[in-house]
């Protein structure tokens, strides 16, 4: 059972870190950014590919090289995102939600086949691999590499948390997420604000990225597509638009995958997962921390 | 009052805005002496909103020039007209409701970078408007229509304007918090902040301007000074009522 709990934590760390970038950029554009998972993708072949060229180097070091190749992946990734925001989002600005949201469908796209183009379609094996010796950790076998990680995830959403309610850049984030013509009378750039919501929120799935592939030890190009769907998920779990939410929400989900899946079988994962969002969200539409909207005029 | 030597804090000159095919301002003009109160009066749609909000550059004209200071910002980003000293309160308040009333606050000195400066700044407004140092941890959504005005000022004086632009401040409340209003804005003016102020209810609004022009459909139709114009038959018959 124990085992069962750090399963969960573990890929529920992953899933609320994904989750966080969807709910950021959300909250603050109204956008659900479709090529997001893809965004974790590419953080997990960018470590790729940094620890295949690092080669030997790596294997000796395993647990700090694929910390160092994680911020690298987090700088690709969230340069991406960036990017991603500029070329596809930005000049869909006040144009219709539909459209906006197509335009991050063909984003998911693009970058799923433009990954497919380089890296080819079969699987990669990751060069670093979280094996280590287990230690008993109340009944569950756990290496401190796993545990390591499931820390650094942790941190990661404390320092957003930070961020978000104690920066001037989160308060401006708030700001814009709940009136941006409002925001800009204030004098903020909501532009540049924007764009950094998108750096911070597809680095941390970059981040999730090369945990995944020292995790399962295996990526391939599509890798990006269920974790989004998961993600999302998690992000409506929590309350779309929250960040505790996503945190929260991450976590629900990869615990009740884990538990779901030991009772009635792992083929049936995924289906448990978007059955309970399902009902979850028939019992509750605004998510576990969604807010209420009780605004006086 | 502006004098012959005195600068412009704001001239708006033959100012063009359309919303599509729907020709908004059709060559407005209007000044801004520094120290001045000017009002802007005319009735819904006249495009007394549009007039602030294309001076702001959250809306972009057409035709014509916005000089501030006597620097040209037609073509400025809100955030540098901003920084430029020009500061917009817009109507219906748009204070941000699901942050307190410090955080509202601290948000109108988003463009200062010493936030010591902010700190002090926002000291100065709790001095004047008591009401919000009391509710300063509460939700800006929980405040009572009348606060929620007092602390939209107050978020632009944060930033320390050198022309606040006032959309409708008196909207909405009862006439008590309306003179409450008025003589905030008074007082502001007093410090020597000068006053664009745009209103539907004239007879507060011509009370304290210096100065006030009429637009209708796009135009100033009228101007002069504020105790002439309360007399000007035109202008009760229109906007005093009998």
């Amino acid at each position: 059972m124990t085992q069962l709990l750090w399963n969960g934590l573990f890929v529920g760390s992953f899933y609320a870190l994904v989750a966080l970038g969807y709910t950021m950029v959300y909250g603050i554009i109204r956008l659900l950014n479709f090529a997001h998972g893809d965004l974790y993708m590419l953080g997990a072949f960018v470590g790729f590919g940094v620890l295949s060229v690092a080669g030997g180097l790596a294997t000796g070091l395993g647990f700090v090289a694929l910390l160092i190749v994680m911020l690298i992946a987090m700088l690709v990734t969230g340069t991406a995102g960036l990017l991603l925001e500029r070329v596809a989002y930005r000049p869909l600005r006040g144009a219709p939600r539909l459209s906006v949201l197509i335009t991050a469908v063909g984003a998911s796209f693009a970058l799923e086949y433009g990954m497919r183009l380089v890296a080819g379609p079969n699987p990669e094996v990751y060069p670093v691999r979280l094996a280590g010796d287990p230690v008993n950790l109340l009944g569950a076998r756990i290496t401190i590499q796993q545990a390591s990680l499931i820390v650094i995830a942790v941190l990661l959403m404390a320092g957003l948390q930070w961020l978000v309610m104690g920066t001037e850049t989160g308060r401006a984030m708030r700001a814009i997420s709940q009136d941006p013509t409002a925001a800009l009378y204030m004098g903020i750039n909501v532009d540049a604000v924007i764009a950094r919501t998108f750096f911070i929120g597809s680095a941390l799935a970059g981040a999730a990225g090369v945990m995944a592939g020292g995790y399962y030890g295996k990526i391939d190009f599509l890798m990006g597509f269920v974790i989004g769907l998961k993600a999302f998920t998690a992000a409506v779990i929590g309350g779309i638009g929250n960040v505790k939410g996503a945190m929260l929400g991450g976590l629900t989900l990869g615990l009740l995958e884990s538990i779901g899946t030991h009772w009635i079988g792992g083929q049936w994962r995924d289906v448990f997962a978007f059955t309970f969002l399902i009902i979850f969200l028939t019992l509750r539409p605004t998510g576990i921390l969604g807010e209420r909207v009780t605004e006086r005029v | 009052m502006s004098d012959a030597a005195g600068r412009w804090a704001l001239e708006i000159d033959g100012l063009d805005v359309h919303y599509g095919r729907v020709h908004a301002l059709r060559g407005l003009s209007l000044t801004v002496g520094e120290g001045e109160i000017i009002t802007l009066l005319g009735n819904n749609g006249a495009g007394k909103t549009s007039t602030l909000a294309t001076v702001s550059g959250v809306v972009r004209s057409t035709g014509g020039t916005v000089r501030a200071f006597g620097r040209d910002i037609t073509k400025a980003k809100p955030w540098e007209i901003v920084g430029a000293g020009v500061v917009h309160v817009p109507e219906g308040r748009r204070i941000f409701s699901r942050l307190t009333v410090h955080e509202n606050l601290q948000l109108g000195g988003y463009l200062v970078s010493d936030k010591a400066v902010v700190g002090r700044r926002i000291d100065e407004v709790y001095a004047l408007l008591p009401r919000l140092a009391e509710r300063r941890n509460q939700q800006g959504g929980n405040l009572s229509g009348g606060e929620q005005q007092m602390l939209a000022v107050g978020r632009a004086l944060v930033a320390k304007p050198k022309l606040l632009m006032l959309d409708e401040p008196s909207m909405g409340l009862a006439p008590l918090v309306v003179t409450q209003i008025m003589k905030l804005i008074r007082q502001i003016n007093a410090d020597g902040t000068s006053v664009l102020l745009v209103e539907q209810n004239a007879r507060a609004a011509l009370k304290i301007a210096h100065r006030a022009y009429v637009v209708e459909n796009g135009v100033i139709t009228l101007q002069g000074a504020a105790r002439e114009l309360r007399r000007d038959s035109r202008v009760v018959e229109a906007y005093l009522g009998a």
